[in-house]
């Protein structure tokens, strides 16, 4: 299960949107598979019947009123944007689809 | 792009079983979003806003804001749950589904995978011909929407566009995708039974409130699968999900044109693509979006930022006993207390206009005459407007409109006047009479002063009426008609000069 | 140097309160020994430049005989995963070079509600991956005890803050021991909360269901007054408890430990840890039976698996948590050569703007939460995750708290572990059961190791909810050992005061 390929890598660094050089690439092949390795230890405990916990503290708290209360001004919206137009947030053409 | 070849509807279905399945997003009118409580834009209230003013920060995923759940899209969607005939889940959970999409702050969408609130469940759908069908619903879970782009560059559209505009005031309007199982034996009603589903979505969340439920809006949007299977086959075929059409007659026609599409290269001995379709309201045609691929790996899971939701069950039996009456029940009901026809309800029903009739039943009219109201002179202005005949007057109005032809102060022809005013917002239709004077003139003294008028101009017309040519007395009428301008009863008018005509021999 | 900036948090509330100090004189003291040593140090990434007008506005209320918390004008440093609006926020990383955000964390909303004066921002790993402070991207920070040491991590930043003087508190996160793991390699006190003890509304997510927020300090009765303050549920964080809290000063100022049953986590206790940890860890131990404690040892055999677990969710909840960054709403921006698509300058962006431990747990997390993988992986990690509670679960059946060394060894040489990721990964061993479980946990300074003359820590854990018992035992232990050193550890610490001189002659302040 460990042995993980360079394209892999190459696909998961797709899917996280992150353009990895190839030398990243060759270097994260070796060391994931490494990891891994060390992390596939779980499964020797992880039996069926054991129940996965998601959260470490149950809890049941209520759930939020529906009251407006907090809103970014315009302004405090777009104060962090690498590039607007006063209202909006600007990014270069799309080349997929809407999901 | 080439077009398709389609075949003919009917030898596709003879050919042919179309199996359809459909997904509803409902965004529901709470104040605040799913996870925020930032204003929200599908509540008529906050509508219309300006760009990036209805944001918190986890509706634009700014660094350590985290979701906060809005107890009452939980309740609405319980109540949708229940109107849907789901079991509710005593827990239920949010999980991430992760995808890069510059509309989606977080890049990823808080959504229910393997945990939906609400489950199995069955609708009972009327087609506009009367046929009746019972849609198995497989889930509707709750979720939360994106932002809005604007493609900017040459075309308007994605592809061509120089760059992109993003608002994320949509970001986080609480969803509830309502999911059906596969439905299968609609036959050639397979595109009026889409239809025909989606206006009962939209039945269901109107009656319970919970969404302003306009479809121009995008406050209710369909995506439609499509496949198809040569007859006496089991196995499904492989299907096309068409995404975000956005109005009852456009969910009609892309299934429509889906089966006929896929009916062609099927014959042809092709095969047809699993793929996201695009519907173009423009051409009525539907073109490839991308292949389903290994692109589509959404890496769910369990968002550890929120608890699992788990309603009080008291407060489900409490939303289940406030549900309104299902559609379909309640048209079988209304059908009878009015006593329409078959035709009569259809043109009622398949108008939109259910509600709004009720509702001026209930204000005191007739149901004829509020049968006549809506579907005649009402549906008539909004066609020439190219608007809805729902909203365009207040039920009650119409009610008094009624009333007022009842009690003879108003002609037919007076009360169409009278009713454009009340869509142009002048007041209520008694304010209407006052303001314009329209009222019918009901004292004979002032007709009989207009027909002498008119008597003198034509002096050879009480002669042909006692020659026993009665309808010589049309001229007159007319002119005094013209005279009253039109505020006189006709009938009346007419009984005054035969009257005269007697008298005078 | 000043003696202000020796005083403890509770002493200097002290003389604030009573006149004798004021707080504008106190936060530029603070300030002074930034300017002095941070630039051997480097504890601090920002310096809050409205500091001094915060202390004078709390000196004005004071004034005005306004009621003042417990804490009012001390000045507290904040590690720069906590947003702070006004003041820029990083989290480490270059990808939010500059970005100021227009909300405060829950914490820091408090921390400035106490009418507290943040000194500004201190240095940490990159989004907080990592052990020793080196995963910054602006250069790691330097272990007061020797400048060529790692100060821990990944919150190195406020523990040096702390060590070095610069600050009386700080605030802090831990995942896995980003608050413990500094405290004993610095010989300073911190605490990992019950997780959603404290809100992390606010808070940069690295695990979500991992993280929490805790104080740094140089006593257990400071960490407890600031714990006090940042405690409690928190709306805008669905996780956080919304059970009342005990006080956790009152607990440290009652500290009685006759009775208390101590475990010993038999697998925690091993060959694997340095001697002289062993050794100060074990002299404690005895320290407390001799006041009146019951020592016990208990058995957690799920822990082994703990790690393995842990660089599972952590990377996966990492890899979706840091998606955000993508160039569209703040931060860096970085587009192609010859421009490009939307995708293409996000993946540039991620690419210049992350480093390479982040890189690496983004591919790791992705991976495991992959089609086909989830089960193996991530799933799996989750069942390790119940059977480590269960262990505790048994444990406290047993005892009233457990304690372990904190961290395996004393600091290591900066550079030393950089480039072998599974050994840094060893340094959590002892803290991350506590973040599986949601536990609460606290490091205590021990003492000297004798072999290298480091400070060594030894951490105590509670059940959920049962923080105050880690303020108790922790308070305890702390006054037997200052009674024996004769003063506080730190104290023993190398004066800075030479760095000093040689910083500001090579002007590098």
């Amino acid at each position: 299960m460990s042995e993980i390929s360079a394209e892999q890598v190459a696909h998961l660094a797709n899917l996280a949107r992150i353009a990895l050089t190839e030398e990243e690439i060759e270097h994260l092949t070796t060391e994931l598979g490494q990891i891994m390795q060390a992390v596939e230890k779980v499964s020797e405990v992880a039996t069926p019947d054991v129940v996965p916990t998601s959260h470490p503290i149950p809890l049941h708290n209520p759930l939020r009123e529906d009251v407006p209360t907090d809103v970014l001004s315009v302004e405090q919206a777009l104060s962090g944007a690498p590039e607007h137009d006063g209202t909006r947030f600007v990014v270069s053409a799309i080349l997929g689809e809407e999901q | 792009m080439a077009r398709a070849a389609l075949m003919d509807f009917d030898e596709a279905l003879e050919r042919f079983e179309p199996v359809i399945g459909l997904e509803v997003h409902v965004e529901l009118n709470t104040r605040t979003k799913m996870f925020s409580s930032a204003p929200n834009p599908a509540n008529d209230e906050f509508h219309g806003a300006e760009p990036n003013t209805l944001v918190a920060p986890v509706d634009m995923g700014l660094p350590g804001s985290l979701p906060a759940v809005n107890a009452t899209a939980v309740r609405y969607s319980i109540s949708l749950g229940l109107a849907l005939g789901c079991g509710i889940a005593p827990s239920s959970r949010f999980a991430r589904k992760n995808y890069f999409y510059p509309d989606l702050g977080k890049n990823y969408q808080i959504s229910q995978y393997d945990e939906p609130i609400a489950f199995e469940g069955s609708v009972e759908v009327e087609l506009e011909n009367g046929r009746t069908f019972e849609v198995a619903i497989e889930r509707a879970h709750m979720e939360e929407d994106a932002g809005k782009l604007t493609h900017v560059g040459s075309t308007g559209r994605i592809h061509g566009a120089e760059y992109s505009l993003v608002d994320y005031n949509r970001a986080g309007v609480p969803l509830v995708e309502i999911v059906t199982k596969p439905i299968v034996g609609a036959g050639a009603d397979a595109p009026a039974l889409a239809r025909a589903y989606v206006a009962t979505i939209r039945d269901i969340v109107l009656s319970l409130g919970i969404s302003e439920a306009r479809m121009e809006r995008g406050n209710l949007r369909c995506d439609a699968n499509v496949s198809l299977r040569p007859k006496g086959q089991e196995k499904f075929g492989t299907r096309t999900e068409t995404k975000n059409v956005n109005s009852m007659r456009s969910v009609e026609r892309a299934v429509r044109y889906e089966i006929q599409r896929q009916a062609a290269i099927l014959a042809d001995g092709g095969t047809i693509t699993q793929e996201t379709r695009h519907w173009h309201e423009d051409t009525g045609t539907t073109s490839p979006g991308r292949p389903k691929s290994d692109a589509d790996d959404y890496r769910y899971f369990p968002e550890p930022d929120l608890l699992p939701v788990e309603p009080d069950p008291a407060v489900i039996e409490e939303l289940r006993a406030a549900l309104p009456e299902p559609p379909a029940a309640r048209r079988r009901r209304l059908k009878a207390e009015w006593g329409f026809t078959d035709l009569e309800f259809q043109d009622v029903a398949n108008g939109g206009l259910l509600n709004e009739v009720a509702a001026t039943v209930d204000a005191g009219a007739s149901p004829a005459a509020a049968r006549k109201w809506w579907t005649g002179e009402l549906t008539r202005i909004a066609n020439a407007q190219g608007a809805d005949p729902a909203g365009l007057a207040e039920p009650a109005h119409v009610a008094e409109l009624a009333a007022l032809v009842d009690e003879g102060i108003l002609t037919d022809r007076l009360a169409r006047q009278v009713l454009e005013g009340v869509v142009a917002g002048e007041g209520s239709p008694r304010e209407i009479v006052d303001a314009r004077g329209l009222a019918v003139v009901s004292d004979d003294g002032a007709l009989i002063s207009a027909i002498d008028e008119a008597l003198a101009a034509q002096p050879d017309v009480l002669a042909k009426i006692r020659d026993g040519k009665v309808q010589a007395a049309g001229a007159v009428i007319g002119a005094v008609m013209k005279a009253m301008q039109g505020k006189a009863d006709a009938a009346r008018v007419r009984e005054l000069v035969l009257e005269r005509a007697a008298a005078d021999s | 140097m000043s003696d202000l900036i020796r005083l403890n948090a509770a002493d200097l509330a002290a003389k604030l309160a009573s006149g004798e100090v004021s707080s504008v004189e106190a936060t530029k003291a603070h300030l002074d020994r930034i300017a002095a040593v941070d630039g051997a140090v480097h504890a601090f990434l920002h310096v809050n430049a409205e500091a001094l007008e915060t202390a004078a506005d709390v000196d004005r209320r004071r004034a005005a005989g306004e009621e003042l918390g417990p804490l009012a004008g001390v000045p507290i440093a904040v590690k720069d995963v906590l947003v702070t609006k006004g003041m820029p926020s990083t989290s480490g990383s270059r990808i939010l070079e500059g970005w100021i955000p227009p909300y405060d964390a829950t914490p820091v909303r408090k921390v400035r509600e106490a009418g507290m004066v943040p000194l500004g921002k201190t240095n940490m790993d990159e989004f907080a991956m990592g052990s020793s402070t080196e995963h910054s991207a602006y250069g790691p920070t330097h272990n007061p005890w020797d400048l060529d040491r790692i100060p821990g991590g990944s919150g190195g930043g406020s523990a040096a803050a702390v060590a070095a003087f610069e600050a009386p508190l700080a605030l802090g996160s831990d995942t896995g021991g980003s608050i413990r793991q500094p405290a004993h390699v610095t010989g300073t006190v911190g605490t990992k909360p019950t997780y959603g003890g404290v809100s992390r509304y606010g808070s940069i997510a690295l695990a979500s269901s991992l993280d929490q927020v805790g104080p740094v300090s140089r006593t257990v009765l400071d960490a407890a007054l600031l714990h006090d303050v940042i405690a409690g549920h928190d709306p805008h964080d669905q996780t956080s408890i919304p059970d009342a809290w005990p006080s956790m000063a009152d607990a440290v100022r009652r500290a009685d430990v006759s009775g208390l049953r101590i475990g010993v986590v038999k697998e925690l206790d091993s060959d694997g840890f340095q001697a002289g940890v062993r050794q100060r860890f074990h002299e404690s131990l005895e320290l407390l039976a001799a006041n009146g404690a019951e020592i016990v040892e208990v058995s957690a055999p799920n822990f082994e698996y703990a790690i393995a677990a842990y660089y599972l969710i952590l990377p996966a909840e990492a890899s979706s948590n840091l998606a955000k960054f993508d160039s569209v709403r703040f931060g860096l921006r970085v587009v192609p050569e010859g421009g490009g698509t939307v995708e293409e300058v996000m993946a540039a962006t991620r690419e210049a703007g992350f480093g390479p431990e982040v890189k690496r747990r983004i591919i790791l997390g992705t991976y495991a939460l992959s089609a086909g993988y989830y089960d193996a992986y991530y799933g799996s990690a989750q069942k390790v995750r119940t059977l480590v509670q269960q262990d505790f679960d048994a444990a406290f059946a047993q005892v009233d708290v457990l304690a372990t060394p904190t961290a395996p060894t004393t600091a290591f040489k900066l550079g030393e572990k950089l480039d072998d990721p599974l050994s840094m990964y060893l340094n959590d061993v002892a803290t991350i059961p506590a973040n599986l479980a949601g536990v609460p946990g606290i490091s205590v300074p021990t003492g000297l190791a004798p072999e290298d003359g480091l400070p060594v820590g030894i951490q105590f854990l509670a059940p959920a909810r049962e923080d105050a018992r880690l303020y108790n035992v922790g308070g305890a232990l702390e006054a037997i050992l200052v009674d024996r050193w004769g003063g506080p550890l730190l104290s023993q610490a190398p004066d800075l005061s030479t760095h000093e001189l040689m910083a500001t002659e090579e002007g590098v302040v």
